[in-house]
Order: structure tokens, then C-alpha cells, then sequence
């Protein structure tokens, strides 16, 4: 296996230079994503075989744990990053990953995806949405909240098991949720949903695993999360509970490196069918059920960690904005800290 | 006593040793330090920092605590029964904890402890009203006592059997009570490891990170590690993540610093090797009191084990065991950790060497102290670096010489041979300084060096700390996702990664299968590392000669 990996930097590497990289009969497509993206479960080893058959190339993917260790793995890499094509940034990081500069305009035309609420951009396709919804247990939940407003102030024995803001991308979903539906009410909502949280776990599979244990009978997951239980396990025991004021909306996106080698600049441009958009099915129970769209805000992760103020701390940290990155947005804007980049 | 060539040429290979440890930290956080993330305005003096430090150090020092009082009886009951039933298979349990990733026994634990665990039905079920709530501060300091215990009794348990035969005999036969035995031969032995212990077990808890979010209730329940981690990979913030980590290393500095003070006995007697018999097992309090003792211990460690083992074995065992994708994971995980362990044994035993050296001499110059302190503290300290900033910076400092993930897997057993360095020097140093003040004089004036000396004279008697330190070390390792996490290819797995990624993709059974099935890999390691006959027959013949 290791000989393997050796043989393929190899490649990889010979085709960063020009000349060598036309030589390659056939050339590699490096495509870095998220783990579950390329498990064997996942949608990745189908996508690989069906676009190796038409585009005389190798798809290679690199799987890492997800969307913002995906950012900063490029940031890491910088210009000289091996991969061709990113699958699985969200809209929560496309204003971030774009101040890198290391993305190519699309030539996709965006808007043809249908997305709630539309969507345009020339450099991140997207290929999927889903909206972060709570999920509830039927069997200890008769009655589950159907707004946010509902959840913030019901039963304070009924618990929930969220994830943490500052290590999670779903906890960053609650917090912009709650923040774009109280606005300036954010705080004293999460004061009033704290009583109700039994835990706050640093990623997703913890507080889904405490969910499915039974320990807990609300989670905050995704509203496709019962289909996986519905077609794997054929059980319909979890449902996403929907609220009236809307769901907020996951995209993700799909952009390609500024510095593809030619060889492979077809066969990224050519991908594009492949990672053709799906919507998730479960939306209709959604549209169904009269929801609105709730947006990301239009600084992306900025924003979010402006938002990370409101997030209870029990020693009372309240609004105080001690963070890397609310503290340099605090300081000013984006161009603010563009200035200081250059000085520096 | 040492020959003036073996003294020079230990001081040289420790130095080094060391030297290679510090190089590879140092480059890590030089290669951060220069990365240019933008301006990192954010200093490290605010409210928010301070109060996670307050909160890291307060939870750290009650686990250390509570893991050190409670292993203290532990280690005495299993010391004096030394025939207990299934002895040696409550030891090796003891090893297990180790190499759970953290979420894994966090798990058991909720399925006893939680709200909806085994605990609170039966306490409703006796009628209470409230459950016992697990999460908030109890729920911290049961998962540390559960992973923590284990070290601080196998720790303690090592020290007590070196306690010579000769001891017990005359404390028969002075009729020694209870106390008095633990007062003049008991806690003279195990008191000059608690430092050390309670040092290493308040850095494995100081850096808890999991544990401490997921069973700590609430956003307040942050340590060092969260903001160090959030730093480098939310914020993407190099100059933070290690500013934090320097604070944190500093803090711990001074504390082990402190512990390094309180005053321990030194002198460690020849023994005659006689071997060791238990006068005072049979007396029917001392049974009754051990056994207790014994069986709660067992009940505390065992019954999150059996929940993890009844989740386990509901999956599909057979389909996972023959997946290429275990075997694979399996294989690589087993490599990375094998490494990791025989290197911390070369690395620990080069150091522990030096510091002999420097100890044995009589007149050492002021400098050679201030080494050995230095070697002493430093790998104790490497504990500290968290391993996402090892991992980020080196990742930055191969990435010119092609795809990282041709080195993935030897960066990986590095990081994990730095993380298992302090707890081999606590498991081999005691054994090796009293076996060098036992046996050095005699080897010197015998001539006896090299390799016959390793064979007649070093190998009989530390076989046992060798093999313990390798089996906690792979423990260590096997369980580790840290460093993995970050050099992501499909080409590299291990068994942690593949219990996460499970438990990632609504995959909870085939997660609790592959956890069960890494929890056997433990369990087995663990039983060869401590074979029941474990004194080879060779260890007469030194004995003899001693």
C-alpha cells in the first residue's frame, strides 16, 4: 500500500510540471473532499468509475474529516496544492475559502441549479443542500417542538444534545438559525434553550450517538437524517421535527484550483455532469410542510463567529468577544483586515 | 557504578535522544510560527483564556486526585492478594481503557452512568425521584477516574512488587499491624512515584478534550486543548493555537515543578531476590477489606467494558472481521503502534540511562544536574504539545518533498511515540534505577558490559517493565485518532478512524463492533505483555548472583 501511495506522488508531482504533465498518457485527477464523501458507502467510488469511463483519466480523491479541515488542509497547501477539484465546502465557508485566491472561475453557470432561495456564484458549484433540522426520537417524544420559538421555551425536562459552535459546522448552523430568527434576541433565547440542552458535544457523531443511545430525545442533525434510518434500517422511529419559521440551508459546493495542470483541466471541466446537483429528498417533507429557506448570511463563516457571541457560556461568558476571529472583526471590516495583511 | 566509557557514552546517547524529541517539536512549531495566516490579532491575556485555565487546571487536579487516592487501595489490595481469583486478568483489564478512543468509553460510561444508563433505573426503579445527572463536573471526573484509574493502579502495583521479600518477612516477624506495614514498608515505595503519577495523570486530564465537552454539559466545560484546537482550525490562527499551547506548557511546568519538591525518600536496599510471600493475606479483615476493594475497582473499570462489549456483539462481526477494509486498517494501525512502542523503549531507556549517569557519579559537575533535570522534566513535558500542532507543522515542513501522505503513517507513530514517552519513563524508570543501584557495582566489578550484560544481568529482571511499557505504549497508540485525522487518503486507515467514520455515517453498529473488536486487540496485547510466568527462568540465575 505504501508503495502504492509512493508511485502515485510520484505521478502527481511530474504532472505540477509543465511538459511532463502532457506526456502523462493519462492524467490524473486529484480530487479533494470530505472522508464519508469517498467511503465505500459513500457517493465517491460510484461517481470515480462512472467519470473514469469517459474521461481517459485517474480519479484520485483525498478524503479529509470534513468541510473546514478541507479549507484548511488548502490553506496549508497554498498555490502548490495538488488537488484539481474541492467537493463538500459549504456556504458557510465560501466567503473564507474565496479570500484564499487559489479558486478558478467555474465557466458553470451556477443559477441553473435549483436551489431555495436561488443561488449564483462563478467559482462554487453547488451540488447538494440539506437544512439542519432537529430530529426526535417518536418513542419518548409524543409531542415534538414545531417551531424554534417552541423549542427555546418548552419542557426544560425534554432535553437536547447539540454541537458546539466552536468545533462543529452544525453547531454553527444552530447558532445562525437562532441568530436569523431572534436577531438582536439571540442571547436571552440561547439563556432560555440552555436549560433544555443536557449536553454540547464537539462534533456530530458524538450527540447523534448519545441520540441513538436513547439518552437523549432531540438532537440537532439534518432533516435527511431519518431517511438514512428509513432505507438502511427500515425504521421510521426518528423524524426531523419542522419548524415554522424555516430551516437553515447547508449548500455544498464544488470549486476548482486556480492551478489544475493542463492535462487534467478537461477532465475537471468535464466533471461537472457527474456531480450533477441533488437536492435532498426529504425536502419536499419540507416544502410540504409550508417552510421557509433560511439563508447563510452573506459573510459566511465571518459572520458565524460574530454570531458566537451569542452562545451561552454557564460562567457567563455572554457577550464578550474574546476570538481570534470575532476579535479582528470586531477591530474592523474584511478590508480592514486585507490592509493589515499587506503591511504586514 | 558505571565504567568511565559507559558514564560518557550514556550522557552522549540520552543528550541525543532527547536532542531528536526537541528538534522535532521545535520544527513543528517554527515551520507554524512562520506560516504566514494573515495578522493573528488576538492575544492570549483576556477573560475568556483565563477562565478556561482555571476551569482546565480545577478539573485536572481533582481527577488526579480522586485517580491516585482511589488507585492507592487498589494497588495495596491486589499487591497483598496475590492470590486472587482472576489476578492477573484484573490487571490486564487495566490496560484496556488505554486504547479506547476516548469517545468509545465515553459511551460506557453514558450506558452506566447516564441519564438513561443502568445506574439511574435502578435508582428509580428503588423509587428516587431526580436521576443522578452524569454530565457537569461528576460526569468529567468519572470518565477521567475510568481511564486514569488503570494507570495510577498498574503504576503504584509496579512500585509495591519491587518491594524486596525480605520486607514482608521481617514485618512478620515483627508482627507488624496493618498500619504500621503500610506506614514503614508500603508508603515509603509507592511515595516516591506519586509525584511522578500524579504528574502524568494531571497532563493526560489537562488536555482531555472529548471527555471534558462531551460529558461536561455545557460550552462552560472548556479546556486549553478546545481553544488550541479551535484556534488552529476554525480561525485558522498558527500564533494563537501555539501561544495557548506555550501557556499551557508553562502552567504544567510550574505545577510538576512543585510536585517535584515534595520530599521522597531515597534509599532503595539490596535485596537477596527472595522471593516475595504475603504474610499478612490471610487475616480475615484484610480479605474481607481487599476484596471489596478489589471487586468495586472491577465493577468501576469492568461495567462500561461489558457495555461496550454487549454493543459490540450485537453488530455483524463476522462481515467486519473479513472486511478488507478492517484488515487493512487493522494491519496499519498495529504497524504504526508497534513502531511508536519499540521506539519510546529506545528513546525512554536512552534517557533514563543518561540520567543514571549523571546520578551515579558522585561529584557530577553543576551542569550534569541541570541536564538530568532537564531530560527529566522535558520528556515528561512533550505530553503537552498538542498534536494537531505537530501534525500541521510538519505537514507544512514535508509538503515540498511531495504528497504527505507518503509520510502519514511514520509521522503518526511519531506523534504517538512522543505522546507515550512520558508514560514510559514512568513505568521504566523506577524499575530500571532500582535495578542499576541493585546490580551496577557488581556488573562493574565483574567486568560484565555490552551485550552479555543485557543478557545475563538486564534483561531477567526488566523484562517485565519492558513489556509493560511496550503494551502501554501500543495501547496508547492503537487508540489515537489525533494525528491521523489531519493526513486524510483513502489509502490510510486505522481502527480509530474507522470507529469514527462509522459512527459519522448513522453507521452506529458497525462503530460499536469495530470499537469492540479494538477493545480485544487491547485486551490481548495487554495479556502478552504481562505473560503469567513472566520471570523468565533465566531471572534465577541473576538473582544468584546478586
Amino acid at each position: 500500500m505504501r508503495r502504492r501511495l509512493f508511485v502515485n506522488s510520484i505521478i502527481a508531482v511530474s504532472m505540477l510540471l509543465p511538459g511532463f504533465a502532457v506526456a502523462q498518457e493519462k492524467p490524473e485527477l486529484t480530487v479533494y473532499t470530505y472522508e464519508s464523501f469517498v467511503s465505500e458507502w459513500g457517493p465517491g467510488p460510484k461517481i470515480k468509475e462512472a467519470f473514469e469511463k469517459v474521461c481517459a483519466c485517474t480519479v484520485n480523491f483525498v478524503g479529509v474529516a470534513d468541510g473546514v479541515a478541507l479549507l484548511n488542509r488548502l490553506k496549508l497547501e497554498g498555490a502548490g496544492s495538488k488537488a484539481d477539484v474541492v467537493v463538500g465546502l459549504d456556504t458557510n465557508l465560501v466567503a473564507e475559502a474565496k479570500q484564499t485566491g487559489l479558486f478558478d472561475v467555474s465557466g458553470v453557470d451556477a443559477s441553473a441549479a435549483k436551489v431555495p432561495g436561488g443561488y449564483e456564484d462563478d467559482v462554487f458549484v453547488p451540488y447538494d443542500y440539506g437544512h439542519f433540522a432537529i430530529v426526535y426520537d417518536t418513542q419518548t417524544l409524543k409531542s415534538p417542538p414545531t417551531s424554534l420559538k417552541e423549542l427555546v421555551e418548552g419542557d426544560p425536562a425534554q432535553k437536547i444534545a447539540i454541537q458546539d459552535p466552536r468545533t462543529s459546522t452544525p453547531g454553527l448552523g444552530l447558532l445562525l438559525w437562532v441568530k436569523s430568527v431572534y436577531g438582536d434576541q439571540a442571547p436571552e433565547a440561547w439563556a432560555k434553550l440552555r436549560k433544555r440542552i443536557l449536553t454540547v458535544t464537539p462534533g456530530w457523531s458524538e450527540s447523534y450517538g448519545l441520540f441513538t443511545k436513547g439518552e437523549v430525545p432531540m438532537v440537532l442533525s439534518y432533516t435527511t437524517s431519518p431517511a438514512y434510518h428509513m432505507v438502511a434500517e427500515k425504521s421510521d422511529r426518528y423524524q426531523a421535527a419542522a419548524f415554522s419559521e424555516g430551516h437553515y440551508i447547508q449548500i455544498e459546493v464544488r470549486p476548482s484550483q486556480k492551478r489544475a495542470a493542463q492535462g487534467s483541466r478537461k477532465a475537471v471541466s468535464r466533471i461537472h455532469p457527474h456531480l450533477r446537483f441533488s437536492g435532498y429528498h426529504s425536502r419536499k417533507q419540507l416544502d410540504d410542510a409550508g417552510c421557509g429557506n433560511l439563508r447563510p448570511p452573506a459573510g459566511g463563516l465571518f459572520q458565524a463567529r460574530r454570531a458566537a457571541e451569542d452562545f451561552p457560556d454557564a460562567a457567563g461568558r455572554g457577550r464578550e468577544k474574546p476570538q481570534g476571529m470575532d476579535r479582528r472583526m470586531a477591530d474592523g471590516h474584511e478590508h480592514e483586515l486585507k490592509k493589515r495583511r499587506v503591511h504586514a | 557504578m558505571m565504567l568511565r566509557r559507559d558514564y560518557r557514552r550514556s550522557i552522549i546517547f540520552g543528550t541525543a535522544a532527547f536532542a531528536a524529541v526537541f528538534l522535532f517539536m521545535a520544527l513543528a512549531v517554527f515551520a507554524l510560527l512562520s506560516f504566514d495566516a494573515g495578522a493573528s490579532a488576538s492575544g492570549i491575556s483576556d477573560p475568556y483564556t483565563l477562565r478556561i485555565l482555571r476551569f482546565t487546571v480545577y478539573q485536572a487536579t481533582l481527577s488526579t486526585l480522586l485517580s491516585i487516592i482511589l488507585g492507592l487501595p487498589v494497588a495495596l489490595a491486589l499487591s497483598r492478594q496475590r492470590e486472587f481469583p482472576g489476578r492477573i486478568w484484573i490487571i490486564r483489564l487495566m490496560a484496556v481503557p488505554m486504547g479506547l478512543p476516548v469517545i468509545v468509553g465515553a459511551f460506557g460510561i453514558i450506558t452506566i452512568w447516564g441519564r438513561q444508563g443502568v445506574l439511574n433505573t435502578l435508582l428509580v426503579f428503588a423509587g428516587a425521584e431526580e436521576p443522578f445527572s452524569i454530565y457537569g463536573l461528576s460526569g468529567i471526573l468519572i470518565a477521567h477516574v475510568f481511564f486514569n484509574l488503570p494507570l495510577s493502579v498498574r503504576l503504584l502495583l509496579a512500585g509495591l512488587e519491587r518491594i524486596p521479600g525480605e520486607y514482608w518477612r521481617m514485618a512478620a516477624s515483627l508482627g507488624m499491624g496493618p498500619i504500621s506495614v503500610f506506614r514503614f514498608v508500603e508508603w515509603p515505595a509507592v511515595s516516591r512515584l506519586v509525584p511522578g503519577i500524579a504528574g502524568l495523570i494531571f497532563m493526560l486530564c489537562a488536555t482531555s478534550f472529548t471527555l471534558v465537552l462531551l460529558l461536561g454539559g455545557g460550552p462552560a466545560a472548556t479546556t486549553l486543548e478546545v481553544a488550541i484546537y479551535q484556534a488552529l482550525r476554525f480561525d485558522f490562527d498558527p500564533q494563537r493555537a501555539i501561544a495557548l499551547s506555550v501557556l499551557q506548557i508553562v502552567l504544567t511546568a510550574a505545577l510538576l515543578g512543585l510536585l517535584a519538591c515534595l520530599p521522597s525518600p531515597e534509599a532503595e536496599i539490596a535485596s537477596l531476590g527472595r522471593p516475595v510471600r504475603r504474610f499478612d493475606a490471610g487475616r480475615a479483615a484484610a480479605r474481607l477489606w481487599d476484596g471489596l476493594i478489589i471487586v468495586s475497582a472491577v465493577l468501576l473499570i469492568g461495567l462500561p467494558l461489558v457495555a461496550i462489549v454487549f454493543s459490540g456483539v450485537q453488530a455483524d462481526l463476522p462481515r467486519l472481521i473479513t472486511a478488507p477494509v478492517f484488515l487493512r486498517a487493522a494491519a496499519t494501525s498495529l504497524g504504526i503502534a508497534a513502531f511508536s512502542a519499540i521506539f519510546v523503549i529506545i528513546v525512554s531507556m536512552a534517557i533514563i540511562r543518561a540520567r543514571q549517569a549523571v546520578s551515579a557519579k558522585r561529584r557530577a559537575a553543576r551542569p550534569l544536574h541541570l541536564l538530568s533535570s532537564v531530560l527529566g522534566a522535558g520528556s515528561s513535558l512533550v505530553l503537552l504539545v498538542p498534536p494537531v500542532v505537530l501534525g500541521s507543522g510538519w505537514f507544512l515542513l514535508l509538503r515540498p518533498f511531495g504528497d504527505v501522505a507518503v509520510y502519514a503513517p511514520v509521522l503518526v507513530a511519531l506523534i504517538n511515540m512522543l505522546m507515550a514517552l512520558p508514560l514510559a519513563m514512568r513505568v521504566l524508570e523506577p524499575a530500571v534505577t532500582s535495578h542499576f543501584l541493585r546490580t551496577g557495582r557488581l556488573s562493574a566489578s565483574l567486568g560484565l558490559q555490552g551485550l552479555p550484560r543485557l543478557r545475563f544481568a538486564d534483561l531477567p529482571v526488566l523484562w517485565r517493565p519492558l513489556a509493560m511499557a511496550f503494551s502501554f505504549a501500543m495501547a496508547l497508540s492503537l487508540g489515537d485518532l489525533g494525528a491521523v485525522a489531519l493526513f486524510g487518503s483513502e489509502n490510510f486507515v486505522t481502527l480509530p478512524w474507522l470507529v469514527y467514520s462509522n459512527m459519522g455515517s448513522y453507521r452506529t453498529n458497525d462503530a460499536a463492533g469495530y470499537a469492540f473488536l479494538l477493545g480485544v486487540v487491547c485486551l490481548v496485547l495487554a495479556a502478552t505483555g504481562m505473560s503469567r510466568h513472566s520471570q523468565p527462568e533465566r531471572v534465577k540465575a541473576a538473582e544468584a548472583m546478586t
